[in-house]
């Protein structure tokens, strides 16, 4: 059984490149060219540099010892906050870049929903001297300000997106569209593991950074590589197939995803695509989508704009219908509740996205003797009107 | 004789096809429009079956697709509506959509109800033409329907090459590097790119489309190809305030 790409760019019977003709000759020099780039020694050489030096990598692994003594069990935090621009979206902006760049592009576009992998190209195009331009949906550039302002410092073009339910769907849509409009000059840098084929592979690798730091991490901890538990928030699913990468090959691994339920699974306010979705098309591949009984794409909702995707990375539907990935959800307010713990009793003021991964633990049960590594996949910052809301609400 | 390679047996040129997206603006008027069509002097007609994510069109169609969609429109509803088309018109009618809707409507039951309906073509622009070819082929021409492919300026020659081995009925040029909707004249680049699949002498007849607009686009691109597909500039059309019968006939007659 594997768990990785097929070469026709299928998981299982998910993923694949459903996409317009006006498309295929750009996602095809991609997908002919981006292993051969990848395993370049100029690009390896310009992408471990840049991590380095530039993003400050290898990020913390934490001993998180109070959040330990609380759930009675060994927890390690994988500290992707404090990655350079606040997340780990850097690590595949970073690597698409050199692609871009190797294929001589010289526009560069991308969508966003929480505004952190918006942030994390504007960053790397303004390293690189590259045209920026962002697609954002309207309610998120409302309610992730602080991020559209740096996009905006950083040099980028943030275009706002009114159709929809003007979110990360319908970003999406209208950065796909702008590709069609511009396939000579233009690199469509995708922020997750979604997408047609390549990109959730291509993404997958940018991201196994994270697994390959942890499991360098653990050894100097405690002397093994592997953990029992892997935890981390799935949007379209960079930061947990990250988190996953390295382990998925070692069934002892327990991989956990843990979705966005929104107001609940039993509602139609969520985004918890596995509980709630079916087989589908979205973006060019097949996988879970939350759709309606005529096959129209629903709107998902979430509190944290970076996980409120009606979709799920090929790759995650794939280890979750072969039994190998344990899905799980957090509310709201679980999620909310699960920042508010690891601020006071860590000191670390977490994404909304990723206190969903932190949310899960209230709900499983671990051993004393268990290795739990969560991955903190961003910072605060950008929720802070989110917090100091709640905050005030609960004065 | 299945209608589409019918109408290309009998005219090779100037052929007018329209595109509307059913249930725009009106949910229930899609025979009538689809007969007034015909008779007004339309070749061909492709239906569009809205989607929620349309991400081949532009703002034009996506907009309609939004107002379809809120109307009620489904593939059930349109099939209904299709009921008793042939009992009356003609000329080949072709569904355009996207693919999400069709898989989960099922594609067998599609083709068959395509079938019972009489139409004649299917357009699905997210439909890859490898996976088209492994696993949709069969059911599609089982149920004598013609799969229409799209080629753009970006397709290489040995791929065009491909897609005319096998299309049966025609191929859908798109007219640049565009999502639908976008106009203005016609550019060197863009004429450079209808001589250069001119001189590949498919076999298959060539219909362009996507940013046709009016009456001097259409005989421009008619020049190169058997004929146009008119979509955005109907579908704004069709917003007009006043009888849209006689909208229509206007329209038509405009191009014509
Ligand atoms: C901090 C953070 N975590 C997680 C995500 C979700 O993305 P993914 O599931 O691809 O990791 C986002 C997306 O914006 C994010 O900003």
């Amino acid at each position: 059984m594997s768990y990785f790409v097929d070469e026709k760019g299928f998981y299982g019977r998910f993923g694949g490149a459903y996409i317009p003709e006006m498309l295929y000759a750009n996602v095809e020099e991609l997908r002919t060219q981006y292993l051969k780039i990848m395993e370049s020694d100029q690009f390896r050489n310009d992408y471990q540099f840049l991590l380095k030096h530039y993003a400050g990598r290898p990020s913390p692994l934490y001993p998180a010892k109070r959040l330990s003594e609380l759930y009675k069990t060994n927890i390690f935090l994988k500290r992707e906050d404090l990655n350079h621009t606040g997340s780990h979206k850097l690590n595949n902006t970073i690597g698409q870049i050199l692609i871009a760049k190797a294929l001589g592009k010289t526009r560069i576009i991308a969508e966003t929903g929480a505004g952190q992998h918006g942030v994390a190209t504007a960053t790397v195009c303004a390293l690189m001297n590259l045209e920026c331009i962002v697609y954002m949906g309207e309610t998120d550039v409302q309610r992730q300000y602080p991020n559209v302002m740096r996009m905006k410092m950083l040099g980028a073009e943030v275009v706002p997106v009114t159709s929809g339910n003007k979110t990360l769907k319908d970003a999406t849509n209208e950065a796909i569209r702008d590709w069609i409009n511009h396939p000579e000059n233009t690199h469509y840098i995708i922020g997750s593991v979604v997408g047609p084929h390549p990109y959730p592979d291509m993404v997958s690798k940018f991201q196994s950074i994270i697994s390959e730091e942890i499991k360098l991490q653990l050894k100097e901890h405690i002397g093994r590589e592997l953990p029992d538990y892997a935890i981390a928030c799935v949007g379209g699913g960079s930061n947990a197939i990250g988190t996953f990468y390295h382990f998925i090959d070692h069934p002892e691994v327990k991989l956990v995803a843990v979705e966005a339920s929104g107001l609940g699974v039993d509602t139609n306010e969520t985004a918890a695509t596995i509980a709630c979705g079916e087989l589908g098309i979205i973006h060019g591949s097949k996988t879970y989508l939350m759709q309606n009984q005529d096959g129209q794409i629903t709107e998902p909702y979430s509190i944290s704009a970076g996980l409120d995707y009606p979709g799920i990375g090929p790759v995650h539907a794939h280890l979750h219908e072969t039994g190998r990935l344990t899905v799980m959800d957090a509310t709201d307010k679980e999620a909310l509740d699960a920042a508010f713990r690891l601020t006071q009793i860590e000191g670390i003021i977490p994404a909304l996205e990723s206190a969903h991964a932190l949310a899960a633990l209230e709900k499983m049960r671990f051993r004393p003797e268990d290795i739990v590594v969560v991955t903190v996949s961003g910072r605060g910052d950008k929720d802070m009107d989110t917090y100091i809301k709640c905050m005030n609400d609960k004065l | 004789m299945n209608r589409i390679n019918q109408l290309f047996e009998t005219k090779s040129e100037n052929i007018l096809s329209i595109y509307f997206t059913a249930g725009h603006p009106e949910l229930s008027n899609i025979a009538e429009l689809i007969q007034l069509l015909e008779e007004s002097g339309v070749d061909m007609i492709e239906i569009g079956m809205p989607f929620s994510d349309p991400l081949a069109d532009g703002p034009v169609i996506q907009q309609s697709s939004q107002k379809a969609l809120a109307n009620g429109m489904n593939i059930h509803l349109l099939f209904e509506q299709l009921k008793d088309i042939r009992k009356t018109v003609k000329i080949p009618l072709l569904l355009m959509g996207y693919l999400n809707p069709v898989m989960h409507f099922g594609v067998e039951k599609f083709c068959a109800e395509c079938k019972k309906a009489g139409v004649d073509g299917v357009i699905l622009p997210d439909l890859p033409m490898e996976e088209y070819e492994a696993s949709y082929k069969k059911v599609f021409e089982e149920n004598g329907l013609r799969f229409i492919f799209l080629i753009s300026p970006q397709t290489s020659e040995a791929r065009i090459h491909k897609i005319d081995s096998l299309s049966n009925g025609f191929i859908y040029m798109v007219s640049s590097s565009a999502t639908t909707g976008a106009t203005g004249s016609l550019s060197e680049a863009q004429l450079a790119y209808f001589n250069k699949v001119k001189s590949l002498k498919l076999k298959n007849p060539l219909v362009v489309g996507f940013g046709i607009s009016n009456r001097e686009n259409y005989l421009e691109v008619c020049k190169y190809a058997n004929g146009a597909i008119i979509g955005s500039a109907f579908v704004r059309m069709l917003e007009k305030p006043g009888d849209w019968t006689v909208n229509t006939r206007e329209f038509i007659k405009s191009i014509q």
